[in-house]
């Protein structure tokens, strides 16, 4: 019977310390070969499932980043969908290990909720999605509107903001997920939808007929959006970091998915792009990992300007400009820090 | 008796405590406790090291912060400057205003629902039968989303809303009424209709015992007719009209000024009464055919008609029976207003369990104010069925 209750005391203290132990993530996701990774429960171009049943697209494509340099093998990635509710409880509890999710760095965010942003991935801004035969040409003239909202983002923030600032008053329909949202806009519950303008640009290009909608030119807010870990963990912080930055340097750098093969080979005279391929340098053993780590996601996701062409570019559905994304050299302020 | 009279070894001891049925009920009961207790222990102390781990402290102190959101539904002042509590006040008055609205409405359909499914017409009887069926075998979220996306859709925009007297105006985002602005003479009417409310409770029991006493019966309902609908009236017209209404009016995107009744309201409210009205229906169904025939064909023999046999011999029996299974479906509605969420009607759970939650990053905190918030609804609502069902319940002699 003492016995019995000892041995039940140990397997409960082993179980706590089990379940409050999260220092070595990066231990976790190798001993389990898959990397759990919040997105989205469906943004077209962000993250959404193809027709297929795989995931795709621009946030997903940062998910196999990390899985290809941690596991060397990119399809590792179990996908954990959220709603702008639920991902940073499901990233704190220990549900998922990273999070892509169009997510806007914010103080409270970064010190209140204890998660640590990695760098910035895309820059973007709340709009206004409206129908075109409204005649509205700005935002200015939204007085009275009534406001799609998707709830649990800090878009509702903004608006409130923005609308008061403003001397305006509006009508909020808050919802609880983008689909939801879209069938109350194409239904004319509200005449507004807002978000990030990313997320109108997904948005318009699922509706039925896209160009009859406008979205208006007014940016009411920054939104940096990255991806996040949650507090406590450094090594692994680093590592979802490093592999940002790689991703963003490689693209400035001009390796790509194409060129890496022949680029990486060999130590060339590039000493930025050998630190980056690991045939210079140690910089793999910094984070935990090997030296092939960036090439391995050069090889199966690409840089950023390739990642971005894929998913959300001109010649996507979505028909995002690169604007603020660009590289610093090409008049854009997407701007990595150096692998040295 | 052997075993009792030798040397009680300490595992003799043991195997005697459980063998004796009185020790071994208190022995399990004892266990049980503690397994509960070190549960919950668990539980928690896992919550507080996880926690502390990442850092994160246990604090009510956001509550006073402002809530920066807007909520388009509100019963009290409210806006983003608000704070998260008010937020959370508004969310209580709304769970409240659609759970008792719910529960009226709820109880009305149902009663006829359950009286219709006795109704020897055959085509009422199977309609009714088919109502029930359909109603009460479909997830109660569908029927919200259905409800909702039907009146979204099949209602007109603001610009061509269906106007009913010019005052009155519907459109997918709500029906727009006339608000009446009180003068200060309404304020006599209210106390003449408070005080005809009094005089009619004086007078229904002094008709009881004057009938009790001499069999003479006044024409108490006419009476009270006049008095509470007349009385107020009357002097209503002859102070003047004493109201003064804001009618809506279009201006830009929608309309403005009056009152406003939002479609989520309306399909939160539509929905959740009318799947709970198919419960309620089967419910006064059973309780209804649980009184005896006989006592109805009694009622008959001593010369009672049908509509009185009903109110004063069968209704008051079969509530014995309706009463705590429809304690159980009030409560069940109360609690399905949590998935307003869904079609973004600002509920305790959209607003102190949503979006303040997802502000603040308050999990556990949120959490347990929304947790405790619907235990407490739960048990009032649960306190008054059973006081009402005290009162009901066959008084033995």
């Amino acid at each position: 019977m003492i016995k019995s209750l000892k041995i039940a005391v140990i397997a409960v203290a082993l179980s706590v310390a089990g379940f409050s132990a999260n220092a070595a993530t990066l231990d976790d996701v190798q001993a389990r070969g898959e990397l759990n990774c919040v997105v989205t429960t469906g943004l077209a171009g962000f993250a959404a499932p193809d027709e297929n049943g795989r995931w795709d697209g621009f946030d997903v494509d940062f998910c196999r980043a990390v899985a290809a340099a941690v596991l060397g093998d990119g399809e590792k990635v179990k996908f954990v969908p959220s709603t702008g509710k639920t991902r940073f409880t499901l990233l704190n509890s220990g549900e998922g290990d990273i999070l892509f999710r169009n997510t806007t760095e914010t103080m409270s965010r970064d010190a209140d909720l204890k998660l640590t942003f990695l760098p910035i991935n895309y820059y973007d801004g709340q709009g206004f999605l409206i129908r075109r035969d409204m005649g509205i040409t700005s935002a200015s003239d939204l007085n009275g509107a009534s406001v799609c909202i998707q709830t649990g983002t800090t878009t509702e923030l903004n608006l409130a903001d923005y609308f008061r600032a403003n001397g305006m008053s509006y009508e909020p329909v808050n919802i609880e997920t983008n689909e939801e949202g879209i069938a109350n806009y194409s239904g004319n519950r509200c005449d507004v939808y807002t978000t990030d303008a990313s997320g109108l640009a997904s948005t318009r290009a699922a509706l039925d007929d896209p160009s009859a909608h406008v979205i208006l030119p007014e940016i009411i807010s920054k939104e940096p959006l990255g991806g996040a870990v949650r507090h406590g963990d450094d090594q692994w912080a680093d590592i979802g970091k490093w592999v940002v930055n790689a991703i963003i340097n490689a693209e400035e750098l001009g390796v790509s998915s194409a060129n890496v093969g022949e680029m990486c080979a060999a130590a060339g005279d590039n000493p930025s792009i050998n630190r980056l391929c690991g045939t210079e340098g140690d910089a793999g053993s910094w984070v935990g990992l090997d030296s092939k780590w960036a090439v391995r996601v050069l090889e199966q996701v690409g840089n950023y300007g390739e990642i971005f062409e894929r998913h959300i570019g001109p010649n996507t559905p979505l028909a995002l400009e690169r604007g603020l994304n660009a590289q610093w050299t090409d008049g854009g302020i997407l701007y990595a820090a150096p692998i040295r | 008796m052997a075993e009792t009279v030798a040397v009680p070894s300490q595992r003799n001891v043991i195997s005697r405590l459980w063998n004796d049925k009185e020790s071994r009920s208190v022995i399990i009961q004892v266990l049980t406790i503690s397994l509960v207790f070190a549960f919950l222990a668990y539980i928690i102390h896992n919550a507080v090291v996880n926690l502390q781990a990442i850092g994160k402290g246990f604090s009510y102190n956001f509550l006073w912060q402002p809530s920066s959101y807007d909520i388009n539904q509100h019963l009290i002042d409210y806006d983003s400057r608000s704070t998260h509590f008010r937020a959370m006040l508004v969310g209580i008055l709304n769970t409240i205003l659609v759970a008792v609205c719910g529960i009226v409405l709820a109880s009305i359909v149902g009663f006829v629902l359950g009286v219709l499914r006795l109704s020897k017409n055959w085509i009422v009887n199977r309609l009714a039968y088919c109502y029930i069926e359909y109603v009460r075998n479909v997830p109660v979220l569908l029927h919200i989303l259905l409800v909702h996306g039907l009146i979204v859709h099949a209602f007109p925009v603001p610009r061509q809303a269906i106007s009913i007297g010019d005052v009155t105006f519907m459109t997918n985002r709500g029906i727009f009424s006339p608000k009446p602005l009180y003068e200060p003479l309404f304020l006599v009417v209210i106390v003449l209709f408070v005080l005809a409310l009094a005089f009619m409770w004086w007078f229904k029991r002094h008709a009881q015992k004057v009938q009790d006493e001499t069999g003479k019966r006044y024409p108490v309902f006419w009476i009270g007719l006049g008095t509470i609908v007349g009385i107020p009236l009357v002097s209503f017209f002859l102070l003047g009209s004493p109201i003064t209404w804001d009618v809506p009016a279009l201006k830009g995107f929608n309309f403005t000024g009056g009152m406003v009744v939002r479609p989520e309201f309306i399909a939160l409210l539509l929905a959740l009464s009318l799947y709970t009205a198919a419960f309620i229906g089967e419910i006064v169904r059973a309780g209804i055919l649980g009184i005896y025939y006989g006592q109805t064909e009694a009622s008959y023999a001593l010369g009672i008609n049908r509509g009185r046999t009903l109110s004063l011999v069968v209704i008051p029996q079969a509530l014995r029976i309706i009463v705590p299974p429809l304690t159980s479906q009030y409560l069940n509605l109360m609690k399905n207003s949590s998935l307003a969420v869904a079609i973004g009607y600002m509920d305790i759970v959209a607003t102190i369990g949503g979006i303040s939650l997802n502000q603040t990053g308050r999990e556990m905190e949120c959490m347990i104010i929304v947790l405790t918030l619907y235990l407490v609804m739960s048990l009032i609502i649960s306190m008054i069925m059973n006081w009402y069902n005290k009162r009901i319940k066959l008084v033995e002699r």
